[in-house]
């Protein structure tokens, strides 16, 4: 698919309006800006070009990164760094303080190690279900001749709705007085109180999500779908394959490149989820059946009387690492989709 | 229509498989619809109906009517008669199993009868005020004030600040052009959720705590945003730079007479991207406001839904607020957007 590089003539011409606003302030930086470059000389005028940028990273980035790290191993709960004192790697024990890693009620912060564990589950179903429904919404809008613009417009459409905004519509949708409910008591005579239920409020979490981001997920996989050359289904239909024997000796092994990335992407944003969740389950809940590791995090630090920034900290370097990981085997399995 | 739905890839021969692609394209249609479309009805119902169980599928309110001789406008209903009959009746009033009614035409007779026999009478209702109440009592302006207030400076902020960068990366030579764009782009693999601690007392340091500016200039520098423009400007020749040189244009006027003129396009872009992800922005400012004074639009819908016995029908309207502008530039902008995703994975 080829870059966005035409755009509606209105945004265009929007986008100048905006221009001619901006056209006074730029004549009056141009001022300073020109004398900066008599003084410094034009080859020096890129570094002027990129300092702000530059600066807001380092600030905004560079320096929390560096601090991510020493708060990690400092305790108290001073929210300035050189207000806290150096405990070594205390976090760090007391978060890895367990007695069995697979029972979190065993552990030191069992909160911790329950938002571990539904940070898990959650991940593998929601990688796996938003695979496999972006994966088949992708080959039905590339094999549709008709209304595949609407369909994918319409698929797409939840991506860019606000986490906020999900949460609360699936909340009502589910709620007591919901649709749902209205429908389970018609026909069922019978009503769930979903979002109250651990097993249910798991499933719709990762069903919210699903339903959130699959559009996504399903551009990036039919622009592959796309990319893979007409002629060879030409030359398959010749010889006479039939359409199922297309899709897995043909289609399935050149899309393979595209599915890995958009695992690991998909791997990357379920570990981070947050807040639709949130929003979602009131917090967490039903009790801490919907608690994951940001959440432990944000409120470790955030949202308690005793803020615990080292512990927080050291929770995040940990996710920091898990997440490190899966980007670098990211750009490991596209750089090799290259190839 | 027919013809239109069977039209497929192999004319005159629709097989199973096209009929499965089309039941799977409705189907998830109506799953994506149907929860978005109850809200936004659901968000014009009394409050009166928005609890009561089994929900009606069109809002609808109580049908009243003024009788002659009642102080308040008294609510219609239907009574079904022993012998099968209806009536149209007003109720007067209600004491346990039996109510006083009155036939509207002869507003002097009422008499009693069992509830059991009426059945309320509603018709359509479209309860707007569920859109303009929150404006006088929630502070909503102010969140969507400040919202809009983000959103707008942070967008022009983030297409200046980003495109001067893309501006050096893409036109110049200079020690240490490929180090930074490396550093730039190294940004993209440390999510917000890894640094939200020290990026907060960062925040804290700068005396920018609870301040709308704390939300603003921590999101302004985007790798994305840097990325974008910077392989947009590559395709600008170069001869056009050379020839503004050769007429003595200082290197800034070349930047915004004729570079940014010509990336309009990725501007437009980046600028469709950069409103959606402010408007929609939540665990920052989540982090960062801390007074109703200085809510976001989502931090101020978030907030509400465990404040009060959760209003439903008031918060249903403000959620639709809040899904409007994006909705709005997705419909005329969705063919943009969706190019834009599928050519460069922004999100």
């Amino acid at each position: 698919m080829s870059a966005p590089t035409s755009v509606a003539p209105a945004v265009v011409a929007r986008g100048e309006r905006l221009g001619e606003g901006l056209d006074a302030v730029m004549r009056v930086a141009e001022v300073p800006m020109a004398g900066l470059q008599r003084l410094l000389g034009p080859g020096r005028m890129p570094y002027v070009f990129i300092l702000p940028n530059m600066l807001l990273f380092t600030v905004f980035v560079f320096v929390p990164v560096g601090l991510a790290i020493a708060y990690a191993f400092t305790g108290g709960t001073n929210l300035l760094i050189w207000d806290r004192p150096f405990v070594g790697l205390e976090n760090f024990k007391a978060l890895l303080d367990c007695g069995s890693y697979l029972e979190p009620s065993t552990c030191r912060y069992n909160l911790f190690w329950t938002a571990v564990h539904n940070t898990w589950w959650y991940t593998l179903l929601n990688t796996l279900g938003t695979l496999f429904f972006a994966l088949v919404t992708a080959l039905v809008l590339n094999r549709l001749t008709r209304g595949r613009g609407f369909f994918r417009a319409v698929f797409f459409y939840p991506v860019l709705l606000s986490p906020v905004v999900v949460g609360l519509i699936w909340q009502w949708f589910l709620a007591r007085e919901g649709l749902v409910n209205g429908f389970l008591t018609d026909w069922f005579d019978t009503r769930i109180i979903f979002l109250l239920e651990v097993g249910w409020s798991r499933a719709w979490v990762v069903y919210v999500s699903i339903w959130f981001h699959m559009g996504f997920y399903m551009l990036i996989i039919l622009a592959g779908l796309q990319a893979i050359p007409r002629d060879i289904y030409e030359a398959a239909a010749i010889d006479g394959t039939s359409q199922w024997r297309q899709f897995w000796c043909l289609t399935l092994p050149l899309l393979i490149p595209n599915l890995l990335v958009v695992t690991v992407l998909l791997l990357i944003r379920s570990v981070q989820v947050f807040d639709e969740a949130w929003v979602l389950t009131n917090g967490g809940g039903p009790g801490t059946a919907n608690t994951f590791i940001v959440q432990f995090i944000y409120q470790t630090a955030f949202a308690q009387e005793v803020r615990l920034y080292g512990l927080a900290s050291a929770a995040s370097v940990l996710m920091g690492i898990a997440l490190l990981i899966l980007t670098l085997s990211q750009l490991w399995l596209a750089k090799k989709a290259e190839v | 229509m027919i013809a239109f739905l069977t039209r497929t890839r192999h004319p005159g021969r629709a097989d199973m498989t096209d009929w499965l692609a089309w039941g799977w394209a409705v189907l998830g249609t109506l799953v994506v619809a149907i929860p978005i479309a109850w809200a936004v009805i659901s968000s014009l119902k009394t409050e009166a109906e928005i609890n009561s169980f089994p929900p009606a599928l069109v809002p609808r309110a109580a049908q009243t009517i003024t009788v002659e001789g009642q102080t308040k406008p008294l609510s219609m209903w239907i009574r079904t008669l022993p012998d099968g009959s209806e009536q149209t009746v007003a109720l007067v009033r209600r004491i346990g199993l039996s109510a006083t009614v009155l036939d509207p035409s002869k507003p002097d007779e009422s008499f009693r009868v069992p509830v059991a026999e009426l059945r309320q009478l509603k018709e359509l209702h479209l309860q707007w005020s569920n859109y303009s109440e929150p404006m006088k009592q929630f502070n909503f302006l102010r969140y969507l004030w400040n919202t809009v207030f983000v959103t707008v400076v942070a967008t022009v902020l983030t297409l200046l600040l980003n495109s001067m960068a893309a501006f050096a990366l893409s036109k110049y030579r200079f020690a240490g052009r490929d180090a930074m764009f490396a550093l730039i782009l190294s940004t993209m693999m440390i999510p917000l959720s890894v640094i939200m601690v020290p990026a907060f007392m960062v925040i804290v340091g700068l005396n920018l705590a609870d301040n709308l500016w704390g939300v603003i200039l921590s999101t302004v520098s985007t790798p994305t945003g840097v990325f974008l423009l910077r392989q947009y400007m590559l395709t600008i020749p170069d001869d056009l730079i050379e020839a503004a040189r050769v007429d003595a244009a200082s290197e800034f006027r070349i930047y915004w007479r004729i570079v940014l003129p010509l990336c309009a396009p990725a501007l437009a872009v980046l600028a469709i991207f950069s409103v959606i992800w402010r408007w929609n922005d939540f665990l920052w400012p989540l982090i960062v406001l801390s007074s109703p004074d200085n809510y976001t639009l989502q931090i101020g819908l978030s907030s509400l839904q465990g404040q009060f016995n959760v209003q439903w029908h008031y918060i249903l309207a403000m959620t639709v607020v809040t899904l409007l502008p994006v909705t709005m530039v997705f419909l005329f902008l969705q063919k943009y957007i969706t190019e834009g995703v599928a050519s460069s994975g922004v999100k």
